[in-house]
């Protein structure tokens, strides 16, 4: 039976690729789980409940030679030479970065899995480490500025005085981003965001922040993420973040371009120019930094007593959620390489997503993959967006109809064909038009106020009424005719299933409706 | 002189009035769910003084006679057989088979105009000149439209109940058929007028059945909200042509009423579903629409039973927006309950019906009512449409197209500039359905796709039973 192996990770990284539940999980897919002792310590998982969920606990050796083996950070060169040559190894391997990594891995004759090279297409949404990741790092970004921010977030009026709530400015609006902005409203700040796509703007919206608008214009992005934009934006942006940082008391930044050092936003003129007490979050800093004067891993204080954090363990901050977010990612890639649910990994080439997550196969290096593109045309979401801005749906193809003078038209000469017939056609026809015209007329006022609600009730009333075509049988059944007699008798018997049957079942319907206080009661 | 001013046609006129004012009122009083029982109590009372006064104004002369007295035993014997019929049919049907019985209903009407059409041919009124070709026609036009409405609802009722395939029938020039049918009916008719002869009464009739039955037979069954009330109206038209023929006001009254009734339904239902009146009846809508080449099929997530139960706990508010599925599934019990259960918790719970979910108009409306669940908690589309964004957990139960967001988003899709409910906006979306399998449009569903959507497989009721043990 195919083996996973879970160990612990190195440094002061408090997740572990797996937790009891993601474990159970993986027996589930038919994989036998083992665990290095004490592997989810410092995220809060001890070994019995790993044990609980049907995985074994064993030494650090024993769990590097299982055939695959779940890691969250990069393996070390050490822990690479503790692989079995031919095993799967999978975890955070940043493969457009550390290329020597890749190296080594396949100087090993392994196959890696890099987590962080899922494709952002919907369907890889569920093992999209970076996003459920950045979506715990932004908001563990939020508290640790509240922690270091000598302030209330929210303002207050109290008996000794007016507090006024926080200003957090966060630059980027992606996952990272939308989770500071959500959890920097929810603490009662006011959230302004920057992003350089447009498009963003209603999700910052929905969550409480204010989107700051770049008026210019940018190219579209293919592959979801942002793209290195041009030089009219950046100047207008880099305007836009220098009065920010006059005013806000916080700045978060998350602004990251895949394959390149993040882009510098905040500079050292910026920093300056903000109130002392107040605090930068660069979650951009393991990556070069968006604030200048960001060092990663580092609490700064600069001279004018501003804070700048340039952490890059956020998300492991939070490490028994991170963990169990990080392991159900593993779990959904897993399944979709264990297509038979019997414990056998089977990497298809042919799948744009085991592709692109796979960086080495059997010793051979396959990083890049082929590029995915996700968005739609650019057309449609052209249209879409100008949709969007409207605040509308998308236009309705226009209706096939007349235009407004053939309209008219049309309605004149059926004014006139109606006032012919009534002004040549003998007596009682005329009467009978007259009274025909204004039946249809009164018709369709009292019935265009009918609530929708009660539409099948309303048909089931007409049905009855409509069963007054028994009159005109009723006229006829005395007829000296024994064939009339006859028939009329047939037509004033179905006509009464339709007059007692249609009545009788409206009020049985109407009966039903109840609101909701008598109802309760 | 009381006896020239009381004549039988007098009171029959005065009372006729009467009846008509009752039936306007009636359908007023249906506007509204405070008034509607009043309403149906209206349009009792006037069809009894309708039914009293035409008995009367018929038996009182020629009393004694032997053909007047057979006619009243005929009378009374059908009247009972028939109200015998109706009351147990009312009484026993089950609300998801409604849309069967109003069908099954607007034959009758369809029937019972042919056959006075046929008596208005069979009994010589002895009218001269103009008159008489003008009585010609009228039974002709009242033939046609009895007849067509005839065979149109039964094969209505058949798709309905299931005892007929409910996939459009499609015969090569379907449209040039209907319209041929409608040339000869014009010729036919002028025919008529100059000999009048059995054998073209016959002709007509047959005629009209055939037409009736491929005209309905022709369009799909998710279309049956629209030829339902479009029958509806034929049924009213059927009856005022039959006052044409009978110099009968109240018939030309009633009939108007109710032939606008199921026009206006039939536009509220095309409006619905953005297509023009024309194209419904004409059925164009099962025709294949061009699919894009680069559909962008993605993955769908699966929920359990009790992962559905822990959203639902922590909601705030969540919104069912229930669709023929429901009703197939009998899941409208189940769906009650746990409604309640919600609301005791404290959760806002909402439904948002599309107006042409389900097979009658404002179908979904009556299977919660009779589930108890309160009516004012059951909004319409467009009531609830703008608050789906601030909905924590929406249930898409048996609802397919009328949730699609391919509607709103993608211009290419067959259906788009349908209006749709909007569930994607909300936080969750909880998908109650069999399998992937497209909906009664054809349409891929990108909404399954979504990152916000999960889907529930199985049978409705089982599933929300198991929500509810989870709870």
């Amino acid at each position: 039976m195919t083996r996973i192996g879970v160990v612990t990770e190195q440094g002061s990284e408090a997740r572990v690729a797996a937790t009891p539940a993601t474990a159970k999980q993986l027996i589930g897919l038919g994989y036998e789980v083992v665990v290095e002792s004490g592997a989810g310590a410092s995220s809060s998982f001890p070994d019995d409940a790993f044990v609980d969920a049907g995985a074994s606990i064993v030494s650090l050796t024993d769990a590097f030679t299982a055939d695959i083996v779940l890691k969250v950070n990069a393996p070390t060169d050490a822990e690479i030479g503790l692989l079995t040559p031919g095993a799967v190894v999978v975890g955070l391997l940043s493969p457009a970065l550390r290329p020597e990594l890749l190296a080594a891995l396949s100087a090993r004759g392994v196959t890696a899995l890099a987590l962080d090279a899922v494709p952002r297409i919907s369907r890889a949404q569920s093992m999209d480490v970076l996003s459920s990741m950045a979506n715990i790092a932004g908001y563990r970004a939020v508290v640790e500025a509240a922690h270091e921010f000598g302030r209330f977030f929210t303002g207050q009026v109290t008996a000794a005085g007016k507090v006024p709530p926080a200003k957090v400015l966060v630059a980027g609006a992606g996952v990272a981003g939308l989770a500071a902005i959500g959890a920097a409203s929810s603490l009662g700040a006011i959230v302004r965001a920057t992003d350089p796509r447009p498009e963003v703007a209603d999700q910052v919206k929905s969550i409480g922040g204010e989107y700051l608008k770049v008026e210019v214009e940018v190219e579209q992005s293919t592959d979801g993420y942002a793209k290195a934009t041009s030089e009219a934006y950046d100047r207008r942006a880099a305007e836009i973040y220098s009065e920010q940082a006059r005013d806000v008391d916080i700045v978060i930044t998350t602004a990251l371009i895949p394959g390149r050092p993040a882009p510098r936003l905040i500079t050292a003129a910026d920093v300056a120019s903000m109130k002392p007490g107040s605090v930068v979050v660069d979650m951009a800093a393991g990556m070069g930094g968006n604030v200048e004067g960001s060092v990663a891993g580092e609490r700064i204080v600069t001279p004018n007593g501003v804070v700048i954090l340039g952490y890059t363990d956020l998300a492991s901050r939070l490490p028994t959620q991170a963990s169990q977010l990080y392991g159900t990612n593993l779990v959904n890639l897993l399944k979709l390489l264990t297509p038979g649910k019997d414990g056998r990994l089977v990497i298809d080439f042919d799948d744009i997503v085991q592709r692109s997550v796979t960086v080495v196969r059997d010793g051979e290096t396959t990083w890049p993959p082929p590029p995915v593109q996700v968005s739609a045309a650019p057309a449609a979401q052209a249209q879409a967006k100008t949709a969007a801005d409207a605040g509308t749906e998308v236009a309705r193809p226009p209706k096939r109809g007349l235009t407004r003078g053939g309209r008219i038209a049309l309605i004149a000469a059926g004014i006139a064909a109606l006032f012919l017939v009534n002004a040549i056609a003998p007596d009682p026809l005329p009467q009978h038009f007259t009274v025909l015209a204004l039946s249809i007329v009164v018709g369709f006022y009292v019935i265009g106020k009918v609530a929708h609600a009660l539409h099948t009730p309303l048909m089931s009333v007409t049905n009855a009424i409509s069963g007054i075509i028994i009159v005109g049988a009723i006229v006829q059944v005395t007829s000296d005719v024994p064939a009339v007699q006859a028939l009329s008798a047939i037509a004033i018997l179905i006509a009464s299933i339709n007059i007692f049957g249609g009545f009788a079942v409206t009020r049985r319907m109407l009966g039903m409706f109840a609101r909701g206080d008598r109802a309760s009661s | 002189m009381p006896e020239t001013l009381l004549t039988p046609e007098s009171v029959a006129g005065a009372a006729y009035l009467v009846a008509a004012l009752l039936f306007i009122m009636s359908l007023a009083g249906l506007s509204r769910h405070e008034s509607s029982r009043a309403g149906v109590t209206y349009g009792m009372i006037g069809m009894a003084i309708a039914l009293i006064a035409t008995v009367w104004l018929t038996f009182s002369d020629g009393w004694g006679e032997p053909a007047v007295m057979v006619g009243l035993g005929l009378l009374v014997a059908a009247v009972i057989v028939g109200a015998a019929i109706g009351l147990w049919r009312a009484r026993v049907v089950q609300m998801t088979g409604m849309p069967e019985l109003i069908a099954l209903l607007h034959s009758f009407v369809g029937l019972a105009a042919v056959l006075v059409g046929w008596n208005g041919h069979l009994e010589d009124p002895g009218l001269e000149g103009a008159l008489r070709d003008i009585h010609h026609a009228e039974v002709f036009i009242g033939v046609f439209i009895g007849a067509v409405t005839f065979t149109g609802s039964i094969v209505a009722f058949l798709k309905l109940s299931a005892r007929m395939k409910s996939a459009p029938l499609v015969l090569p020039g379907k449209n040039a058929l209907n319209l041929g049918a409608l040339v000869v009916f014009v010729g036919l008719t002028v025919w008529y007028v100059v000999t009048p002869e059995l054998s073209l009464l016959v002709a007509v009739t047959a005629l009209a059945l055939a037409l009736g039955w491929h005209l309905v037979a022709s369009i799909g069954g998710g279309d049956m909200p629209v030829v339902v009330s479009m029958l509806n109206s034929y049924s009213g038209w059927a009856a005022a042509a039959a006052g044409f023929l009978l110099n009968n006001d109240l018939l030309i009254v009633t009939g108007a009423l109710v032939g606008s009734s199921g026009a206006y339904l039939s536009y509220i239902m095309c409006r619905a579903m953005n297509r023009s009146f024309i194209s419904v009846i004409a059925g164009g809508f099962g025709i294949e629409a061009p699919k894009k080449g680069d559909e962008e099929v993605g993955e769908h997530r699966e929920i359990q039973a009790a992962g559905a139960a822990e959203l639902l706990k922590d909601a705030t508010s969540v919104v069912i927006t229930p669709g023929y599925g429901m009703a197939v599934a009998q899941a409208q019990y189940p769906v009650a309950e746990l409604t309640q259960k919600l609301r005791e918790r404290g959760i806002d719970v909402r439904f948002g019906i599309h107006p042409v979910a389900g097979r009658l108009p404002g179908h979904m409306n009556v299977l919660l009512a009779e589930a108890k669940v309160p009516y004012d908690i059951v909004e319409e589309m467009d009531e609830i449409n703008d608050d789906l964004a601030s909905t924590s957990v929406v249930l898409v139960i048996g609802a397919n197209d009328t949730v699609n967001p391919a509607a709103a988003e993608d211009p290419g899709s067959p259906i788009a500039g349908m209006p749709v409910l909007r569930v994607w906006e909300a936080d969750n979306v909880i998908v109650f359905k069999r399998s992937m399998a497209s909906g009664y449009a054809g349409v891929a569903n990108p909404l399954f796709y979504r990152d916000n959507a999960q889907m529930l497989f199985g049978d409705a009721k089982e599933r929300v039973e198991d929500i509810l043990k989870a709870l």
